[in-house]
């Protein structure tokens, strides 16, 4: 592969881990691989997976996305995430507490809330905790349904805002690139999440 | 060579596309639906020209892939688990009729209790069926290896089925970077299929009629294993030519990381021996002299190359998904039978770990590189268990 | 005298290893006659995978894969899917299994098959039991047989499956029965069976003398007896429509056909009686469902003046070669002999067999000879 490295990782360990949470039937899985693609745009080494359990849709789901300089080799469960992307409000009240301990120094949490951490009873890992309200754009650009909406592309927009681990070019071109339906509105909701005064 | 995002069985899928393969039939099982899933979009938006048959059981996909086979046709299926296991009548009649096969089985654990998750119990419980069987580490390699287990298969010296594994979801449902090798090389690498013989209407052919103790049938059985024998040699070749025309580094039947001065290798198969490079790196940054031999074929069995590994190195560790009850690990079993009568034979541990999709990271293979480094060399151990059952 | 109309065309050669008296061997030549010789079959276990005869020899001048006990219908698929890919999907697949390979262990593979509409012919040769094993009942057994695993204090108390209506319910294209006692009805359906696509099915009764503890001199008279008894109707079902193919004007009564066969000798007149309630019962089930009136009827097996007509679709596979003018079934060729006697190498001296060792076997088998082919069998 030749292609030029984009900026350095956070962390300074050359690997960048993120664990996603969310319903099946939000699109968890597809964040997972959506971010890696866009990383693996930048030439960087890039792995995405889903832990299996049993699918079913409105259960739990967990993905991960590993990014490196390198190539990665790992074969095993992302214990300790750099970011936790959580998709689903109503998961937030079951898996922030353990996973927030699980983050890495440095590391931090987004949420899809329209409350800010304080209400949400974070106020203790306030600071590592971004809230954001992407289920308000995603069905604004018709995403999913008004019940449930699918804010995938919407949280990594805003993914990429907050961290710079993958461009703004190269997430629109994931998203052309692997979702065949709505590819004009999820790229049209995650650039508003991206862009967007308010926006995290 | 154009890189892709794939998962492992996305891979697969797209080795068959390449490899041309004229008749596909298989049953779905998580977590090989993917697999079939991609090959019926391909046979569907006609990028591979092939029969589908959507059987009604993995016995039956078995047995359709044995008459598409005897009948001159390029053929592939994919299982898992309980499938190969429900499979496991029609592996026999396969390899039996020489109908050259190639099959992605993705490895998981067998219930009960119900568990989808990796192991390597299903594939090593039909290593007597006369299948070459070959574990890919990376998602690359399984795409690869689909491509040269056709080439090996289909050699009239050969004529036997071959299983590709790849593990349950650490690959089959994890997206890496997979280059995909141009068609052209492929044709190139993997010539269509035309066997010496196939069901010709008008013959009076037999394909397996009976065979009392005093015809054929032992006779029959020999043939086989020197085939089996002969696909050492076969495989070794059409790594390097495939490695040749791709670019890709050529494997042999087992593949060597960082073993030069090494006291203490590791031996393992399937996705563990990616997590062991891992440990490797960390242990030789401090100076200890470790490292790690993959085994990549288990039929036919590396026994040339284990013995010259004894030869080199003090102490072998080996990694096992599974377990045979009553004997040890399968790979640790053979390992040591390989190395019978060597002059001074190096001391061999055996650990389970993993069993039914058990995370194992590097610091936990960190940690018996370290004991084997000590000198401790248990004779079986199971690792990560959450209570302490038995001794060793 | 009644003219001939069945192909005289042989594709079962003399030499086979079948029990004297077999209503498979004799199924199999008349099923070969209607299919001609663009055909390759598959055998799972049964009492064909024997009689077929040992490596390297065999009976049959079609090529046979012979298979599993339950995995007919998947290989045959699979043959089917094959010969297409490779450019000859015109020949004629067909499966040929007993009843256990077909309504006990096999009924899956076949269900799967059938509901895919499968492009083959699937046949059911029907001794009632599992006869390549020593008489077991099967599924397919009648109530009150006497089988090995059925003795006296064990019996057979439940109903034969009927793997007619089993099939029929599939919508499949065709469904048959066939009993080679009436070899033109035979030979007639095979022949419409085979100008059709998809899965058709043909239940075929075939009397096993060892089994059913007769004389074998008897079987055609068995055989004739079991239709004109109303115990095995003669009927096919062409996309739904069922229509009985010949009826007896005068039914005999079942007791004659019971008589004859010592497998029936341990029942008691209650069982006889259920039986045949049991059997008037399916027949005017059957006379129910019968949409388009019975083509045939008569006291003796329909001649050539009597038998269903075949339809005139053409076949869409090759015409079958012209057959030798000579009436009746050919000479016993001693040259096919002597061809499977000048085949193999000699296991012991590696050299063309003489048959000076005295292994040499009637028929051109020797049990001690073989020959390792380049790849396999």
């Amino acid at each position: 592969m030749e292609r030029s490295t984009g900026a350095p990782l956070p962390g300074g360990r050359g690997l960048y881990e993120v664990r996603f949470h969310g319903r099946g039937g939000q699109g968890t899985v597809i964040a997972s691989v959506l971010l890696a693609e866009a990383a693996f745009h930048e030439g960087k080494g890039v792995q995405a997976f889903p832990f299996f359990g049993v699918e079913r849709r409105g259960a739990p789901v967990v993905a991960h996305t590993r990014i490196a300089d390198g190539q990665i080799r790992l074969a095993c469960d992302v214990d300790r995430p750099d970011a936790l992307i959580v998709m689903d409000p109503s998961l937030i009240s079951s898996v922030a507490g353990p996973s927030l301990k699980a983050l890495r120094p440095g590391g931090f949490a987004l949420l899809n809330s329209s409350r800010s951490a304080k209400e949400l009873g974070l106020s203790d890992v306030a600071g590592h905790v971004v809230c954001f309200d992407a289920s308000t754009i995603a069905r604004e650009h018709g995403l999913g349904s008004a019940a449930s909406p699918i804010v995938n592309t919407v949280v990594l927009g805003a993914f990429s805002r907050l961290t710079g681990v993958v461009s703004w070019p190269s997430l629109r071109a994931a998203i052309e690139k692997k979702v065949p339906t709505k590819t004009e509105a999820n790229i049209a909701a995650a650039q508003k999440a991206y862009t967007a005064k308010g926006s995290p | 060579m154009a890189a892709e995002l794939l998962s492992g069985n996305q891979a697969v899928g797209e080795a068959v596309r390449l490899a041309k393969a004229q008749v596909v039939s298989a049953y779905p099982i998580t977590p090989q639906t993917t697999i079939v899933e991609h090959l019926a979009e391909l046979i569907g938006s006609r990028r591979l020209a092939a029969d589908y048959i959507t059987v009604e059981s993995e016995h039956s996909a078995m047995a359709a892939c044995i008459g598409a086979s005897l009948a001159g046709a390029r053929t592939f299926t994919a299982t898992s688990s309980q499938g190969l296991a429900l499979m496991h009548e029609m592996l026999h009649w396969a390899s039996g009729q020489r109908a050259p096969i190639v099959m992605a089985n993705v490895n998981r654990a067998l219930a009960p209790p119900w568990n989808i998750w990796v192991d390597h119990s299903d594939s090593m419980s039909q290593r007597d069926t006369g299948w070459i069987q070959l574990y890919a580490e990376t998602n690359q390699e399984a795409l690869d290896t689909v491509l040269q287990a056709f080439r090996v298969a289909e050699d009239p010296s050969i004529m036997l089925p071959a299983m590709v594994m790849l593990d349950a979801f650490v690959l089959s449902h994890t997206y890496m970077p997979v280059e995909l090798p141009d068609a052209r090389v492929v044709d190139r690498f993997l010539p269509s299929f035309s066997p010496v013989e196939k069901l010709t209407p008008g013959s009076m052919q037999l394909f397996g009629s009976f065979s009392p103790p005093n015809l054929c049938f032992m006779e029959l059985r020999s043939a086989m294993a020197e085939a089996m024998g002969r696909a050492r040699g076969l495989l070794l070749r059409a790594s390097k030519e495939y490695a040749e025309l791709t670019g890709r580094p050529a494997l042999g039947l087992v593949e060597e990381y960082r073993t030069e001065g090494a006291d203490v290798v590791l031996l393992a198969a399937g996705s563990l021996a990616a997590t062991a490079r891992d440990a490797v790196d960390l242990l030789q940054n401090e100076g200890k002299r470790v490292g790690l031999v993959r085994v990549r074929a288990f039929r036919p069995f590396p026994e040339k190359e284990v013995r010259a590994l004894g030869r080199r190195f003090g102490t072998l560790g080996v990694l096992d998904r599974a377990y045979s009850y009553g004997a040890g690990g399968p790979i640790a079993s053979e390992v040591r039978a390989a190395l019978y009568g060597l002059p001074r034979p190096p001391r061999v541990a055996s650990f389970i770990l993993g069993l039914g999709g058990r995370d194992v990271r590097p610091d936990d293979l960190v940690k018996l590189y370290r004991r084997l480094l000590r000198g401790e060399t248990p004779k079986e151990e199971w690792v990560g268990l959450h209570a302490p059952a038995g001794g060793t | 005298m009644a003219k001939l109309t069945l192909p005289e065309r042989e594709l079962v050669e003399p030499g086979h290893l079948a029990c004297q008296g077999c209503g498979a061997a004799l199924a199999m030549r008349l099923f070969l006659k209607g299919t001609g010789p663009d055909t390759a079959l598959v055998i799972p276990a049964c009492c064909w995978a024997v009689i077929a005869g040992p490596m390297p020899t065999t009976c049959l001048k079609v090529p046979t894969a012979f298979s599993a006990f339950e995995a007919t219908a998947s290989v045959a698929s699979g043959i089917k899917a094959g010969l297409r890919r490779t450019g000859r999907g015109e020949t004629l697949v067909a499966g040929f299994a007993g009843d256990g390979g077909t309504a006990d262990i096999g009924i899956q593979a076949l269900s799967g098959a059938a509901e895919r509409n499968e492009d083959m012919i699937y046949v059911c040769y029907d001794n009632e039991a599992y006869m390549n094993t020593g008489i077991q009942r099967s599924g397919s057994t009648l109530p009150g047989t006497w089988t090995t695993t059925t003795p006296a204090g064990v019996g057979k108390t439940t109903p034969k499956k009927d793997m007619p209506a089993i099939m029929a319910a599939h919508a499949i294209p065709y469904v048959a029965t066939l009993n080679p006692s009436f070899p033109e009805d035979f030979v007639a359906k095979v022949k419409k069976a085979a100008s059709m696509h998809g899965l058709r099915y043909l239940h075929v009764l075939a009397d096993c003398p060892t089994g059913w503890k007769h004389d074998p001199s008897l079987m055609v008279k068995v055989g004739r007896l079991a239709t004109t008894s109303h115990l095995w109707p003669l009927y096919e079902v062409v996309e739904g429509a069922y229509r009985v193919t010949w009826e007896p004007s005068n039914p005999t009564p079942l007791e004659e056909y019971l008589k004859l066969q010592g497998r029936f000798a341990g029942m008691s007149p209650a069982e006889v009686a259920s039986l045949k309630k049991m059997v008037e019962e399916r027949w005017k089930a059957l006379k129910a469902r019968t949409t388009t009136g019975t083509l045939a009827t008569g006291s003796s097996p329909p001649s050539s003046a009597t038998v269903a007509p075949v339809p005139s679709a053409p076949s869409p596979r090759a015409p079958a070669p012209a057959s030798t003018s000579k009436m009746g079934p050919p000479a016993i060729s001693a040259t096919s002999r002597a061809e499977a006697a000048e085949l193999p190498l000699c296991y012991k001296t590696a050299k063309r067999c003489d048959g000076s060792c005295g292994m040499l076997q009637p028929g051109g088998l020797c049990w001690e000879l073989f020959a390792l082919g380049p790849r396999h069998f």
